[in-house]
């Protein structure tokens, strides 16, 4: 295994992450919650726009991903599906210029304490430590 | 209004390779509405291209812009705003934007960043049917409003083929016959006797089929 630490951004929305909220930094932390990936807590995930998730690319994330609700039962009803969808457009575009398209994600969870907010944080940096650096930041060209 | 959809992002990084300062150009036009090349579609695109060259170690400066239209002399006249700024455009207006910036900027160059595809309505949230072909001659009287130069898949004028199938059309289980459409509605608006009358041959010349048309107004070119 190489020495690589993703940069990997997660977007969530204010019901999936209570537990980071209530826990702080270290708590996740001791929770298992990886160090690659770093939080940006929104209102609803609805909210979101490709354009949001794009710049993070941008800015260096070698993964993105977003946690919203579970499809059904959104606390502002299509907010999370809205989401999911605009994580499929950015598959579609990173695919159509040659890059992994699991390099974004959508997870859709159950608010409050769990511990899949730590699983899946801990599934993408595995992930994304296999498929190694984003050749969107221009490094391997 | 005109529909489009964006190319694959890689068929436009492959446009600009050549390019170190690109302008993407939007229209707030039909693309616009049908969410193919407005404010927001170039945002997204001006990110990609930037990531797509990065993607490729190169360094590329892109500007932003839309146009109120970009098939009107008058509004493509504003690219001087952006004068020195870019050395190609990628315009996200329909094709005749793209031709519009190249018949008027001789030495600029342009490329289409969608692919326009038809004249439509948007039929439900997200998706668009076309509904007419620009024919110029339009019959729309004779099939209750329905257009069968469109809409049927071999634009005949006298009634159905005979292929289709509970009411959809042979080429595809999906698409509805439009003749069958023509006949029900005729049928109940009490005119469906307007069936058997034979359209004639047609002229396809203000179709297209006589070269490129051209609209002239001398009231309104004083
Ligand atoms: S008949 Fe011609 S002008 Fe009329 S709707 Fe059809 S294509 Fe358009
Ligand atoms: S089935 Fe109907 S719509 Fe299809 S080609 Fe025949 S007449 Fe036209």
């Amino acid at each position: 295994m190489s020495d690589f630490t993703p940069n990997i951004k997660a977007f969530c929305c204010h019901y999936t992450s209570q537990q980071t909220c209530a826990e702080g930094t270290e708590g996740l932390k001791q929770d298992g919650f990886p160090e690659s990936v770093s939080l940006f807590r929104v209102p609803c995930t609805g909210k979101i726009q490709v354009s949001a998730l794009l710049q993070a690319f941008e800015d260096g994330a070698d993964a993105v991903y977003v946690v919203g609700c579970p499809v059904d039962s959104c606390h502002n009803v299509k907010g999370s599906q809205r989401a999911a969808k605009r994580v499929v457009a950015v598959k579609q575009a990173l695919s159509e210029l040659d890059v992994e398209a699991e390099r974004i994600e959508m997870f859709h969870l159950e608010r409050g304490f769990h511990p899949e907010f730590v699983a899946v944080a801990q599934e993408m940096d595995k992930k994304i430590k296999e498929l190694g650096p984003s050749p969107l930041k221009g490094e391997s060209a | 209004m005109i529909i489009a959809e964006r190319k694959p992002v890689g068929e436009i990084v492959d446009m600009t390779r050549d390019h170190k300062k690109v302008l993407v150009l939007g229209c707030r036009g039909c693309v616009t509405v049908c969410s193919a090349g407005g404010e927001r579609e170039v945002e997204l695109l001006a990110s990609l291209i930037r990531l797509g060259a990065k993607k490729e170690g190169r360094k590329i400066e892109v500007q932003e812009g839309t146009l109120v239209r970009q098939c009107d002399k008058e509004y493509v006249d504003s690219l001087d705003n952006w004068k020195g700024k870019y050395d190609a455009i990628v315009s996200m207006a329909c094709g005749v934007g793209v031709n519009f910036i190249a018949n008027l900027r001789p030495t600029t160059m342009v490329y289409p960043a969608v692919n326009t595809t038809f004249f439509g309505g948007s039929a439900d949230q997200g998706v668009w049917t076309e509904q007419c072909a620009g024919c110029g001659n339009c019959v729309l009287h004779l099939t209750g409003g329905l257009c069968p130069v469109a809409r049927c898949a071999k634009s005949l004028m006298n009634g159905p083929c005979g292929g289709s199938q509970n009411a959809k059309c042979e080429i595809h289980s999906e698409v509805d016959c439009i003749w069958q459409l023509i006949h029900d509605r005729l049928e109940r608006l009490d005119r469906k006797e307007q069936m058997l009358e034979v359209a004639p041959i047609r002229d396809w010349r203000p179709a297209g089929h006589g070269g490129p048309r051209k609209t002239l107004r001398d009231d309104l070119s004083v």
